[in-house]
């Protein structure tokens, strides 16, 4: 930005540092404040938050329709709002009431003691073959896994084995959506968004329960 | 970021997280420190209702301090607190800064200054708009707003001053 700095602009900025006072827990508070209006007054089109768990950092983000997006750490939260903020709406602000159960039901996920989400999803990051996918893999119970031949045939498209890879590769919902329970055929675990170390990760503990 | 670059919109978060200092700052030196609080609510509600209208190449923060401008003028039209010198100060305004910081003092001097004068200091100097948009919010010619400020600089560095209190020595304090 271009601005003609007044000679003493620097000395003008320290005689009204005094207004810094406090400025810190103040803007948090009206952080929290504006949340919390925006959600009553329906302005906020996308509420998100990060949990900690088990394979760090996860972003959680909902829009008013459900849940929308679960990003671990390594898809770079950053990156994840921005694509949100491109194909969702820019609206975006870090509410964490609005995600509670999610944080909760994840939560008793990785403590062995839920087997299923009862959460509302919002699907519309995906579209056509992939969100067929993604609705089937719910089918596939706790504890147990299937090849991304049999996810394939289950969603109605034997031959599609290579687009079931890619919707598991690209499922905007990992975890509340069971994609780690999709392995390859001959017993590999296959890849993961998460990395394949948090897929052998959850399908031990799936197994342990 | 170049021109004619096709420039994505950021979340609104990170328009919060960058800008909320400033536009709080331009709100305080306006209003007060209490009402300065409802300002900057209100300004960042209208800004995330109108955001995804707004163009990806915009100023923001120019934006933010406009309408940051309106909603302090909604604010001292509804007949709220105005910040002038009170001879009590709010209980309240004791947990906002050390005291001994200069805090009190320079709300104090802020309030005392004409309107005009208070505007043109805050949004050039802490609101960071060029006196050619100033003048666009207050009215008037670029040059009057650059009076503005450096009459309202000027009355300020006097006021603060007096206030012995503040040791601060300046080559150009010498009014």
């Amino acid at each position: 930005m271009t601005l003609e700095l007044s000679p003493d602009h620097a000395e003008v900025i320290s005689l009204l540092h005094p207004l810094d006072a406090g400025l810190e827990p103040a803007i948090a508070s009206l952080h929290a404040r504006l949340a919390r209006d925006a959600q009553l007054t329906h302005t906020l089109d996308i509420a998100y938050r990060i949990v900690d768990s088990p394979l760090g950092k996860l972003l959680l983000a909902a829009t008013d329709r459900g849940i929308v997006r679960v990003a671990f750490e390594l898809e770079d939260h950053d990156a994840v709002l921005q694509l949100l903020a491109n194909t969702v709406s820019p609206r975006i602000l870090q509410a964490p009431a609005r995600l509670d159960d999610a944080a909760r039901e994840l939560d008793e996920y990785f403590k062995g003691t839920r087997t299923e989400f009862g959460l509302t999803l919002d699907f519309r990051l995906s579209r056509g073959f992939r969100l067929n996918v993604l609705r089937h893999l719910p089918r596939i119970p706790y504890g147990s896994t299937a090849s991304y031949a049999q996810v394939a045939q289950a969603a109605g498209s034997p031959n599609a084995v290579r687009a079931v890879g890619t919707a598991c590769a690209t499922n905007p919902l990992p975890l509340i959506v069971p994609c780690h329970r999709v392995v390859k055929s001959d017993g590999n675990f296959g890849g993961y968004l998460g990395g394949s170390e948090a897929k052998r990760a959850l399908l031990r503990l799936e197994a342990a329960a | 970021m170049k021109p004619g670059q096709m420039v994505n919109k950021k979340p609104f978060e990170a328009v919060v997280r960058e800008q909320g200092p400033t536009v709080l700052r331009v709100c305080r030196a306006i209003l007060g420190v209490h009402d300065a609080d409802d300002a900057w609510s209100d300004t960042f509600l209208a800004a995330l209702q109108a955001y995804p209208a707004l163009p990806s190449e915009a100023n923001v923060e120019a934006w933010l301090v406009t309408i940051a401008h309106r909603k302090c003028i909604d604010h001292v039209r509804a007949g709220t607190r105005r910040a002038l010198p009170v001879d009590h100060p709010p209980e309240q305004s004791s947990s906002l800064g050390i005291p001994g910081d200069g805090h009190e003092e320079l709300l104090d001097a802020l309030a005392g200054l004409p309107p005009k004068q208070r505007q043109a200091v805050a949004y050039h100097y802490l609101g960071g708009l060029p006196y050619k948009d100033v003048a666009a919010l207050l009215g008037g010619t670029a040059e009057a707003a650059r009076r503005a400020g450096a009459d309202g600089v000027k009355s300020l560095r006097s006021a603060l001053t007096i206030h012995q209190s503040l040791a601060h020595t300046s080559s150009k304090g010498d009014i």
